[in-house]
């Protein structure tokens, strides 16, 4: 039983994205051929280390730029002519902005916190959807389905009139529930789809072995099914948490203007907008507030390919 | 298993969770959208229907330009990503040392949260201290400092340049996932018949991901029509509305200015040109599902 989640995340599906997700496919194909194949000559490699550095340049420029703004000193950053190399750089940024940006430490943790309620919410109702449209052929499932994706199209900006208005008259604008409850709405789709993908190779033998057994259906979902998804559902919880972190800015901006509540996306954009701007403890800033999922795509990039392409996830 | 009637209801009882919050917090707001677009709600407390009269005003001002530019923006960000996805994801897909940490590299601007990549955005286009105004001055390629976001022109570009930043990992790594899908016997055979290397990406690669080439296109399609953080932290749909699109207007007329019922005509539009992207979405990818099993 214990190794039966491998199992079934090698069996090969009509994913492309299944590749890159969860186990390497093994393909035998004549040895020589392939390894001529992948040779390349002296030209091709300059080619494609040269095509890589300028594509690589361009992803992560801003990155790049923003470190060194954040090792430079105020002064030189406000000089020309302009150079690349922080001159007499330091990391004082890194200590100043804590007191500079007051609440910084606030924003992290809201952003973590809404992250966090965000991905449970999805996740206690998406389980036993995914499981629904994963087993049971109902009429009317496949039109369901392309609605919960078609969710994913409407983005929270076409809605914000009604979404304001809703809010407003639940009483919960400016709190917390305000950023949480529309930010789940638009993450369900995408970890539905991506579930229901893992759970339909989990075999269907299992679910009738335990029914022949005696088990009802909760019982089979919560004791046979549930445990042998978890590395689908952790696979869920993280995209659903990284999607969370990353998308924090519209709700936040037009729901909630108290300050003790904002996630640090917005907290940082009240500081651009003003005149003075301390751009090197900005930097140092949003450095620091971008290093949590920085560290977390070394470690996860496997899991995250898969969500990234589980919206277009074919039928 | 034995009675499907029990079965289905089961199924709906899991369901029902999130069919409900969907329908309380999408679908009931889009329908109060069309329904506020038909009234002259504002601040006050009372409102009352006034027929087609928003529509009529919208497009009585400058509506149409807002379109047509919101068109041209979307156009010129969705194909400078699937050109740049495509290139990354071929680069990407050659087997030479170093490749899997490449591939890491390339999602950064995909998972860290958006607005902080796009402050780094506005620093860069920052006239006078900024990293490409700086570069092209030391490197000689212009004279005087370029204030990216000061003149209507080149904020249009600057906003699609970071627009396309952010879409490019995703593209890249979908396609990426495609080219990777496409049988090595192919290849092989076509080796074997002494095809070069780039016959082959024309030949067998380009046309296999040609499915999902679409997919992306349309996927990409529908985010960048919606896209509405970068313009609005870089710009703010300046200057003089020249990075205004159908969103950031949407969202000016709404909240910025509390006429909700003339922001939720304009919201309708939106939505109606989104349906038909989604419509046509749903089309391809069931042409591209029967085509496979045929």
């Amino acid at each position: 039983m214990t190794d039966q989640p491998l199992n079934i995340a090698a069996e090969k599906t009509a994913h492309p994205a299944d590749d890159l997700a969860v186990v390497p496919a093994i393909r035998k194909p004549a040895k020589a051929v392939r390894a001529m194949i992948d040779r390349y000559k002296w030209y091709e490699y300059t080619a494609i280390y040269a095509g890589m550095f300028v594509f690589l340049f361009f992803v992560l420029a801003p990155f790049i730029e923003g470190f060194m703004v954040s090792l430079k000193p105020l002064s030189a950053l406000f000089s020309s002519p302009y150079s690349f190399w922080p001159k007499n750089g330091s990391l004082t940024a890194y200590f100043t902005m804590w007191q500079s940006v007051p609440g910084f430490w606030r924003y992290i943790v809201n952003s973590l916190f809404l992250s966090t309620t965000i991905t449970i919410v999805v996740l206690i109702m998406v389980v036993p959807a995914a499981y629904a449209f994963a087993r049971f052929p109902f009429k009317g499932r496949g039109i369901m389905l392309a609605a919960f994706l078609a969710v994913n199209m409407f983005s929270g900006a076409v809605l914000l009139i009604p979404l304001y208005r809703l809010m407003r008259s639940l009483g919960v604008l400016n709190t917390y529930f305000a950023m949480i409850v529309p930010g789940v709405a638009f993450l369900i789709p995408s970890a539905i789809w991506l579930l229901r993908t893992y759970m339909m190779r989990i075999p269907r033998e299992l679910d009738e072995a335990a029914w022949v057994d005696g088990a009802s259906r909760l019982y089979t979902l919560r004791r046979v099914i549930l445990p042998i998804a978890m590395p689908g559902i952790s696979v869920v919880a993280i995209t659903t948490f990284i999607g969370a972190y990353a998308q924090q800015f519209i709700f936040a901006l037009t729901f909630n203007s108290k300050t003790e509540f904002m996630p640090l996306p917005i907290g940082l954009f009240a500081y651009f907008g003003r005149q003075e701007v301390v751009w090197n403890e900005l930097m140092a800033a949003s450095f620091v507030g971008i290093s949590p999922v920085l560290i977390l795509i070394v470690f996860l990039q496997r899991y995250l390919v898969a969500g990234l392409t589980a919206g277009a996830v074919k039928t | 298993m034995t009675s499907t009637r029990n079965a289905t209801l089961f199924a709906l009882a899991l369901l029902a969770p999130a069919l409900l919050y969907i329908i309380g917090i999408v679908a009931y707001p889009l329908v109060d959208t069309i329904n506020l677009s038909f009234t002259n709600a504002a601040l006050k407390k009372t409102y009352e229907f006034v027929g087609w009269a928003n529509y009529e005003k919208i497009f009585k001002n400058n509506f149409n330009e807002v379109i047509v530019r919101t068109f041209v923006w979307t156009f010129f960000s969705v194909s400078i990503k699937m050109v740049v996805g495509t290139f990354g994801a071929v680069l990407l897909n050659a087997a030479v040392p170093g490749r899997a940490l490449f591939r890491i590299l390339t999602m950064p601007p995909w998972v860290v949260p958006m607005a902080i990549g796009i402050f780094m955005w506005g620093w860069m286009y920052n006239g006078q201290f900024g990293m490409i105004s700086g570069l092209l001055q030391n490197f000689g390629i212009v004279d005087g400092p370029i204030a990216w976001l000061a003149y209507g022109n080149t904020a249009f570009w600057a906003t699609i340049v970071t627009d396309v930043w952010i879409g490019v990992p995703l593209v890249t790594i979908y396609l990426l996932a495609a080219m990777q899908s496409i049988p090595r016997d192919l290849y092989e055979a076509a080796w074997t018949d002494g095809a070069g290397r780039f016959y082959r990406f024309r030949r067998i690669t380009f046309p296999m991901i040609i499915p999902a080439l679409v997919t992306m296109s349309l996927l990409s399609l529908i985010a960048t029509f919606n896209s509405f953080d970068i313009i609005w932290i870089l710009t703010r749909g300046g200057p003089s509305g020249s990075t205004t699109t159908m969103i950031i207007d949407t969202y000016k007329t709404a909240i910025g200015s509390y006429k909700y019922g003339e922001g939720a005509a304009r919201a309708v539009m939106i939505c109606i040109f989104l349906s038909l992207f989604c419509l046509a979405y749903f089309r391809v990818v069931g042409k591209i599902n029967t085509g496979e099993k045929a």
